[in-house]
């Protein structure tokens, strides 16, 4: 369904510089047609100004826009199949709800007629959970309420792709989870390309086929939401999608299995990033990768004795803060059917933490 | 205070002129039933106080979207002083300077020799007009210029983002979120024409007067306040009728938004 090889939009070594702020730094990426893809990274790494890019508000500095194979660098945003949720909403305070979202209907030509327009409308109030606000102004409506009209302005053209920067912002749990499935259905739906901007690292793994993780201006990682997950490039990217334990040490023997030596232990895990010899690095354990134990541990697992800091119940897990003397303070995620065999922890009490032998991921620290 | 010479004036509008000009005590519409021997100066105020405004609107309009919207930042400040810098000399100085440039010996001289034929420009409505839309012209530029520059300018890449071409998002987002900007700069304008009188005097040679003309020949001139007054009330009427007209107009197409603000 998803061509692999079916661009729909590319950007080229484009970079965006404004003065010496460098906001896109030779970014590479091709959009697959159909496709949900996230940009995920920390405030100001570049994620606005790539849609921007793409969405043809910003021409870059150097390097190519593609819309279908073609170069669009300077091809004007009203002309190009595309429609963008902005950031900050960028309702018109002078028209309605209706005449908001009913916008790019009328720019149309040929003229869509009277009906169609309500019609589409009044479908897109539905999808946004806003029946009946149409007749409504932009300031009568709550922050939540205008991005789910923004949202609305744009998903009512069917654009071959859109583009939403941060949409769901603003929303209260529920409700974003309420808009993420109906962005999600719409996807499949309508077969809309959908490109994502997002601080929010669970809506991200949770809606995309791909994430793609900035920082500084640049990608440092793209790839399925259980890719980045399992086999983080980098410790940016380990840090940035999901929790993860860093135990730092320095590489003794470097390759595919690469050998590290932290607070006097030797351990050992796959490396996908070469590493040499001497070159700091960390152990990375998510938190699931680790269990607890009143008893030490079996034969086959790494093991450290812990104290106890912290019990965080999250239902069908709890997690524990611990702390060891060696690496510090961790994080560990206990199941709750383990719990019910071993018993539960109190904070204050000694514990044994251990994992499997070569379990996890060695990174450079940089 | 504020109203005090307001009351005086309405009160003298009902009295008859003392045998010695001024005022003397009475109570009549006589005054009011003589305005008819004043229609000229009304006739003249009226239509040249919306033309002057219309005019002063349509060179103002594209002034200030150049200077909000066009003008790069270094430029903007240098431009408004530009269009803020007449203002700094006397309108009467200002008036001058225009009495020479569109007498005998100016424009028409210039025009003549370019072998156009002889037109006659001064002290004629034109010259008035011109006069009108030189001296008011920073008045309107100003509120139109302060609701462009507010104007949010995301919503123009948002008008452009969902396809309307550079026309339709000045159409349908520029404009009408300016019109706060250009009713202030009409009223003000329009408000200050109708008792402009030292522009119709220089300009229009005596032959183009305004109601303000009227009111400075019949106050220091021939010295009937009452009638004067009778003038001034009618003016003040007008005026109230237009600016009621307007404050309709603004509200009816703000609906309440806290996003612009009117005068
Ligand atoms: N018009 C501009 N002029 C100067 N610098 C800019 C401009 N737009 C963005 N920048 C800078 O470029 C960098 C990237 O900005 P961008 O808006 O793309 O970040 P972002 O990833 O979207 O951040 P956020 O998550 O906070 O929205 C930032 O350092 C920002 O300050
Ligand atoms: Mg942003």
């Amino acid at each position: 369904m998803v061509g692999q090889n079916d661009p729909i939009a590319e950007l080229r070594s484009a970079s965006k510089h404004y003065g010496a702020v460098i906001a896109a730094d030779n970014v590479s990426l091709t959009i697959r047609r159909g496709e949900f893809l996230s940009f995920l990274g920390p405030s100001g790494c570049g994620k606005t100004t790539a849609l921007r890019m793409l969405a043809g508000f910003e021409v870059p500095t150097s390097g190519d826009v593609l819309l279908d194979g073609q170069r669009v660098n300077e091809l004007p945003a009203y002309r190009r199949p595309i429609n963008m949720v902005f950031q900050h909403y960028a309702l018109f305070p002078h028209l309605s709800v209706f005449d908001n979202i009913a916008y790019g209907l009328r720019q149309q030509r040929p003229r869509l007629e009277k009906a169609a327009i309500a019609q589409a409308v009044d479908k897109a109030l539905d999808t946004v959970r806003l029946p009946d606000y149409g007749a409504r102004r932009i300031h009568e409506m709550s922050g939540g309420q205008q991005q789910r009209v923004a949202l609305a302005r744009a998903i009512v053209n069917e654009p071959k792709l859109l583009l939403l920067d941060e949409p769901m912002a603003a929303l209260d749990k529920k409700l974003r989870r309420d808009m993420q499935i109906e962005l999600q259905t719409l996807q499949r739906k309508l077969g809309i390309t959908f490109v994502l901007v997002t601080h929010d690292q669970e809506e991200a793994l949770s809606m995309s086929d791909r994430i793609c993780v900035m920082q500084g201006g640049k990608i440092v990682q793209i790839g399925s939401p259980r890719d980045l997950y399992d086999r983080p490039n980098t410790r940016y990217v380990a840090d940035f999608v999901g929790k993860t334990n860093f135990f730092h040490g320095v590489v003794t023997a470097a390759g595919a299995i690469c050998h590290i030596e932290i607070a006097g232990q030797a351990r050992s895990a796959a490396a996908p990033k070469a590493l040499v010899v001497g070159q700091a690095a960390s152990l990375c354990l998510r938190p699931e990768q680790i269990s607890l134990h009143h008893a030490p541990s079996p034969e086959n697992r790494a093991g450290v004795p812990v104290t106890i800091s912290a019990r965080i119940f999250l239902g069908e897990h709890t997690e524990y803060l611990v702390q060891n003397a060696d690496l510090g303070a961790f994080l560990v995620l206990v199941p709750r059917q383990a719990e019910a065999v071993e018993g539960a922890f109190e904070p204050g009490q000694k514990a044994q933490a251990s994992w499997q032998d070569g379990a996890g991921l060695i990174l450079g620290n940089t | 205070m504020l109203v005090l010479p307001l009351i005086v004036v309405f009160v003298f509008s009902f009295g008859e002129r003392g045998p010695a000009g001024g005022y003397a005590p009475a109570f009549s519409f006589d005054n009011f039933l003589n305005l008819g021997a004043r229609w000229a100066a009304f006739k003249n105020t009226m239509v040249l106080a919306p033309i002057g405004t219309l005019a002063c609107l349509l060179i103002a309009y594209p002034l200030a979207y150049f200077l909000a919207v066009r003008a790069s930042p270094k430029w903007q400040t240098m431009l408004l002083i530009l269009v803020i810098v007449p203002f700094w000399t006397s309108i009467l100085i200002r008036s001058y300077a225009w009495i020479f440039l569109l007498g005998g010996k100016g424009l028409p001289s210039l025009i003549a020799a370019m072998g156009l034929g002889h037109i006659q420009l001064i002290n004629t409505p034109f010259a008035v007009l011109v006069g009108i839309v030189y001296g008011y012209l920073p008045l309107m530029v100003f509120p139109i210029y302060v609701s462009l520059e507010r104007l949010d300018k995301r919503l123009l890449e948002a008008a452009s983002d969902l396809g309307a071409p550079p026309m339709n998002t000045f159409l349908t987002v520029t404009l009408p979120l300016s019109m706060p900007g250009v009713a202030t700069g009409c009223m003000l304008v329009f408000i200050l024409l109708m008792g402009e009188f030292l522009i119709p005097a220089m300009l229009g040679g005596g032959k183009v007067f305004f109601v303000g003309n009227a009111l400075v020949d019949l106050f220091v001139q021939s010295r009937n306040w009452a009638f004067g007054s009778a003038v001034a009330v009618a003016l003040v009427l007008v005026m109230l009728i237009t600016v009621t007209a307007y404050m309709r107009f603004t509200r009816r197409w703000a609906g309440g938004r806290d996003d612009i603000s009117l005068m």
